[in-house]
This record gives C-alpha cells, sequence and structure tokens, in this order.
C-alpha cells in the first residue's frame, strides 16, 4: 500500500486556540497524480499544507508523506519534497542564477549538477536575457514559473504548490500548468492548492475544502455529474451554499 | 560544510547589495569613532574669556598673563564696569568672565581675604564647570610659584592625580563605550533585521522545508555578521590607538576573545529579537529601543552608573554592556588581566549562555 500511495492522510486536525483550522481531513494522493486541493481563501488549504511538508506540527490525526509520517519523520520527508509558498519566495537581491545555484546547494546538489540544471532550467524557462538580472526585476508570471523550477531542481518526488498562480495573467497561468503537466509525466506527483475553480479542470482529482473541512472529493468529471453542474465553478457553488 | 558556504556567500550578496546595512556595517563605527574623538570632548581648547580687573595691581597683570599663556583660554577683552558683563555673554562668543575686586594684590598678602570672581557661561554646563576648574588649577599654580601667601603651620595640601588618564582625554571615555554601540548595532540588530526579513520575505519557510536544520539556517546567517563584528572591532582599536594615541595598557589577545564574548552575546540577542519580531522594522525597532537605549544610558557609556538613582543602577546590573564596558576599560586604560575581570567576563558568559537558551526554546516555539 506505502508504495502506491505518496500522501496518506487520515483525521489530520489543527486548532489555532480555539479555533480549527483544519478539521479531521482525510484522503490519500496516489503516485504520478495531480492533487486539486481546492477551497476559498481562509478554508484551511494552507494550514493543511504546511502540516503535511513538516513545519506545522498537526493538533492531531496521523499522516505520512512519500512513506515518512509528519510526527516523527520531518526530516526525511524534507528530503523527498518540493515546495513553492503562496507567497512568492526566491531573493529579490539575488540574480536568477545566483538562486538557482543556492537553492540547489543547500539541497546537496553537486557543483556540476547545479550548472547542468541552471543552464537547463534558464533555457527552458526563456530566461538567457535575463540569468544575470536581479531576481526583483522580473515580472511576477516569470518569477512564479522561476519558483516552481526552483522548487524541482533536486528532483523531488512529491511536489507541493500553494497557490502557484495566484495574481497571475491567463497566459502565464496556461504556460504554468503545461509545466505542471511535464513534471507529472515525468513521474512526479503533484499537490497543487488553488481558489481558481477552472484549473481544477486540470487536475486528475480535486477535493474541495470547506471551512477546514474536505467536502467533496473526485475526478472533475465525477464531480460535474453528481453535483449536476456544468463547470467546477458551479460545483463550488452548490457546496458552498451547503 | 559545502552548504553552508553557498549560505555565507548568498547573505554576504545580501550585505553587499544593500546600501543602508553597508553603511551601518562600515561607514557607522568610522563615523561614531571620529565623532566621539574630535567633535563631542570635554576638553576646552582657546575658550574666550573676558577680564574685568579692578586691581590693575602687578598680582593681577601676572595672573591675567599666566592665563593669556596657557592653551586653554584666549584673553577676548577687558572690561571696564559689572554693567558689560551681561552683554558680553548675551553676545555668546565668551564663555566666561573673570573678576579681579579692588586691591586684589594687597588683600593676597593677608590669607584668605582676595577674592576673584569667575563667571561663566552655564547654558554649556559641561565647559562651564571645566572652565571654572581650570581656572582654579591655574590660580592655585600661580600661589604656590610666588609663595606670596603666608602658609599656616598646619596646611592639608590635596594634591589630585589622574590615574590611568592623566590628560582626562574624553576619547579614552568613549572608545570603549562606542566599541560597545558597535558590536551591538551590527552584531544585534543587522542579524534580528536580516533574519526577520528571510521570515517576511517567505524564503525563511522555503529554508526551513529543505533539508538543512534549523540551527544550520541559523548559525549560516549569524556567521557573517561574526566576521564583520570582528572586523569592526579591529578598526575601532586600531583607529583609536593611531589616530587618538588611547593605550591598550592590557594584553590584546584578552581584549580580543573578551570581544568575541560579547560578540555572542549580541548575536544572541539578536536572534531572540527576531523571534518576537514579525517584520524588519519591528525587529528594529525592538533593538534600538530594548537594546541601544539602554547601552547609550544605562551602561555607564555617557553617564557614571555611580551618580544614577539606585533603582537605575539596579536596572543598570542586567545591561549586559555594562559589563563589557567594564571590561574593555580595565583592559585598555587600566591594563589590568583576567585576574581582575573574571567575575565581569563570568556574569557576560552567563547572560549569553541564558540567551541563547532562551532564544533556542522560542525558534523551536515558533516552529510548532
Ligand atoms: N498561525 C495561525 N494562528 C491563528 N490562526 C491561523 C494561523 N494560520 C492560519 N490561521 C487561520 O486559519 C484559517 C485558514 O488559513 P489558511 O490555511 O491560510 O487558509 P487558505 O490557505 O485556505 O486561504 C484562516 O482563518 C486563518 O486566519
Ligand atoms: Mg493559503
Amino acid at each position: 500500500m506505502k508504495n502506491e500511495n505518496a500522501i496518506t492522510v487520515s483525521e489530520l486536525t489543527k486548532t489555532f486556540g480555539t479555533f480549527t483550522a483544519v478539521n479531521a481531513i482525510s484522503f490519500e494522493v496516489k503516485k504520478g497524480e495531480i492533487f486539486g486541493f481546492l477551497g476559498a481563501n481562509g478554508a484551511g488549504k494552507t494550514t493543511a499544507m504546511k502540516m503535511l511538508i513538516g513545519i506545522l506540527k498537526p493538533s492531531s490525526g496521523q499522516a505520512t508523506v512519500a512513506g515518512f509520517d509528519v510526527h516523527t519523520e520531518s526530516e526525511a520527508i524534507k528530503r523527498n519534497i518540493g515546495y513553492m509558498s503562496q507567497k512568492f519566495a526566491l531573493y529579490d537581491d539575488l540574480t536568477v542564477r545566483e538562486n538557482i545555484t543556492f537553492f540547489g546547494g543547500i539541497y546537496g546538489l553537486s557543483r556540476k549538477r547545479i550548472q547542468e540544471k541552471s543552464k537547463q532550467l534558464i533555457e527552458d524557462l526563456g530566461l538567457g536575457a535575463v540569468g544575470k538580472s536581479l531576481v526583483g526585476s522580473l515580472p511576477l508570471g516569470w518569477k512564479q514559473k522561476l519558483a516552481f523550477s526552483v522548487a524541482m531542481l533536486h528532483d523531488p518526488q512529491i511536489v507541493f504548490l500553494d497557490e502557484p498562480t495566484g495574481g497571475v495573467d491567463p497566459i502565464t497561468r496556461r504556460q504554468f500548468w503545461e509545466m505542471i503537466y511535464k513534471a507529472a509525466h515525468a513521474g512526479t506527483t503533484l499537490f497543487v492548492t488553488t481558489h481558481y475553480m477552472d484549473e481544477a479542470e486540470y487536475c486528475n482529482r480535486v477535493s474541495i475544502m470547506v471551512n477546514g473541512k474536505i467536502e467533496a472529493l473526485d475526478t472533475p468529471k465525477n464531480l460535474k455529474q453528481h453535483f449536476e453542474a456544468a463547470t467546477m465553478n458551479d460545483v463550488f457553488l452548490k457546496l458552498a451554499r451547503g | 560544510m559545502k552548504r553552508f558556504t553557498g549560505f555565507v556567500l548568498k547573505e554576504f550578496r545580501h550585505i553587499f547589495r544593500d546600501r543602508r546595512s553597508l553603511f551601518i556595517l562600515f561607514g557607522m563605527p568610522v563615523a561614531q569613532i571620529m565623532l566621539f574623538g574630535f567633535a563631542i570632548t570635554n576638553e576646552i581648547n582657546n575658550v574666550d574669556l573676558a577680564i574685568l580687573d579692578r586691581s590693575k595691581d602687578d598680582t593681577t597683570k601676572e595672573i591675567i598673563n599666566k592665563i593669556a599663556a596657557s592653551e586653554y583660554f584666549s584673553i577676548e577683552q577687558f572690561l571696564d564696569s559689572e554693567s558689560e558683563i551681561a552683554p558680553v555673554f548675551r553676545k555668546g562668543k565668551v564663555k566666561a568672565v573673570l573678576y579681579f575686586e579692588p586691591d586684589f594684590g594687597k588683600k593676597l598678602i593677608q590669607p584668605g581675604r582676595a577674592k576673584i570672581q569667575v563667571v561663566t557661561d552655564a547654558t554649556d554646563p559641561n565647559v562651564a564647570s571645566t572652565v571654572s576648574n581650570y581656572i582654579a588649577s591655574i590660580l592655585q599654580s600661580y600661589q604656590q610659584e610666588t609663595r606670596r601667601v603666608v602658609e599656616p603651620e598646619y596646611q592639608v595640601v590635596s594634591e589630585v592625580r589622574m590615574l590611568y588618564n592623566p590628560e582626562l582625554k574624553s576619547v579614552y571615555m568613549f572608545v570603549p563605550g562606542v566599541m560597545t554601540v558597535i558590536l551591538m548595532l551590527v552584531s544585534a540588530m543587522m542579524t534580528s533585521i536580516s533574519i526577520t526579513r528571510e521570515k517576511e520575505q517567505g524564503t525563511m519557510e522555503i529554508l526551513l522545508v529543505s533539508p538543512l536544520k534549523p540551527l544550520q539556517v541559523i548559525l549560516g546567517k549569524v556567521f557573517p555578521y561574526v566576521f564583520l563584528s570582528i572586523t569592526n572591532a579591529v578598526v575601532i582599536v586600531v583607529l583609536s590607538i593611531f589616530v587618538f594615541g588611547v593605550p591598550v595598557n592590557g594584553s590584546l589577545f584578552l581584549l580580543a576573545l573578551e570581544s568575541i564574548l560579547f560578540i555572542v552575546t549580541s548575536l544572541a540577542l539578536g536572534i531572540l529579537i527576531s523571534t518576537i519580531s514579525a517584520t524588519q522594522q519591528t525587529a528594529m525597532m525592538v533593538s534600538l529601543m530594548g537594546l541601544m537605549l539602554p547601552v547609550i544610558l544605562l551602561s555607564g557609556f555617557i553617564f557614571p552608573i555611580s551618580s544614577m538613582p539606585l533603582p537605575l543602577q539596579l536596572i543598570s546590573h542586567i545591561v549586559p554592556a555594562k559589563w563589557f564596558i567594564v571590561i574593555v576599560k580595565g583592559i585598555m586604560l587600566k591594563g589590568v588581566g583576567f585576574a581582575y575581570l573574571w567575575k565581569e567576563t563570568l556574569i557576560l558568559a552567563g547572560m549569553t549562555l541564558f540567551f541563547i537558551g532562551l532564544s533556542a526554546k522560542k525558534y523551536k516555539i515558533r516552529l510548532e
């Protein structure tokens, strides 16, 4: 069983004082899957993700990521995952190349490997002209694509993307999803949160979170059928109205 | 190790690409030491005096000549009546007026009678009290030279010797203080700002999700500042020795070790501040209010601790800078060794351990 699921979550809960941000959620993510983790702002997506990547201790419940327990093996989890946070988080005062070198370095990539990777990555993203520019000077869309590539630098088994397309124009969003597909094709498992319901259509399976609870979980097609809705947006509206 | 050097390299890039931090790191120490060395001073030089001599005899003439000959004073003008005193001060140039009563010379022969009045402009109390002290000592030496006073059979002569800083040079006082302020500024404030910047930018989260351990992250952030603080300490000591002639009477090696101890204290404080501040602004304010102010006001840097009210004296004991200043003064000016400073060192080391423990605990809680 361990080998089929990239992530298993059971009754995972996080409370801040008396407020329950994540309320006993359970689900599984299969290897190589693109799993959409949907929900409105404040639903608890980021909090749930932070527990899975080992930077927030769960209040109760169980979860394994890449076969490792979130309570006891967070160091092992960290070696096997990539993470792109909701907030753009590369160093604005370093150049594109310096960012790549730095993050490659902290993941322990060899110098040769870093060189290969950054060459390939800069080519893929068409960043050749700006390789020596400070990241702060790039448009947001480019920054986001760069941040994703940096999260993938060490070829992790599972990549967690927290609202990767937030505030990005539609064309860049399309390109971004192409990158996600490419990664999935190469065997990476992708765990993606978003509050854009149209993006749910691109996922293999989606869960919809409302006020800390998972209210629906299936393929986009089944969800639309089940809720007799034409689009995922309608599914969401029906769920939100209760 | 390779990860660590990469981290430190990145940290130096942040520092060297930010004008503000460059200024604090390299501009401030030099500016402060120059400021305190040259501009802010308790010494007086060529202070302008006015003289109102109602006696005009040989004695007053000799005294006036003696004062005029000293490098501390220059005689700006002679007055003819008391009514001129106030206007002369209002003009502002003259800082003190010397008033000899009529028949000064004659009265001087009878002990304890002759009066000389020193009227000073106390809008600058430091200058005023220094001027009157200097004049008093010039008069005293005049009396001793001439022996015109009939000496009583018994006389208590108090001879004051200023140990460790015979010429009362204020730069001697300020060097230990400036060194303390700079090390605090660089170690505590700069580190707390640079760590909170990572939090504010969201990059701290990325670092914590990486295989780097939290301790490695903190060490990587802190290391460049250890290096820069040591550089600063060296610059300050070199400047004070070669530009201001402040002696290092004790062991340079001990001074270096104690400085490193204080740098570690400050770094621990910086890390502690970064765990309680969410933004760079907060970190800066907390550092300035919580660290700089006590260093400047309560450490004995500017205001002597012994003349503070008791509650403030007690508070000063928990200011780490106070102990460091005592240590630096001990080594540089008194030339004493570890045998005399072990108590202060122990206190500082104890505080350091306490801060390291506390920030480690806070840092863990933050990650939960
Ligand atoms: N550290 C925290 N302390 C208290 N409340 C928090 C904390 N982090 C998040 N929350 C609250 O938990 C809820 C879920 O937040 P979040 O997981 O960021 O939502 P989402 O990512 O779905 O927009 C929000 O109401 C938020 O205010
Ligand atoms: Mg979120």
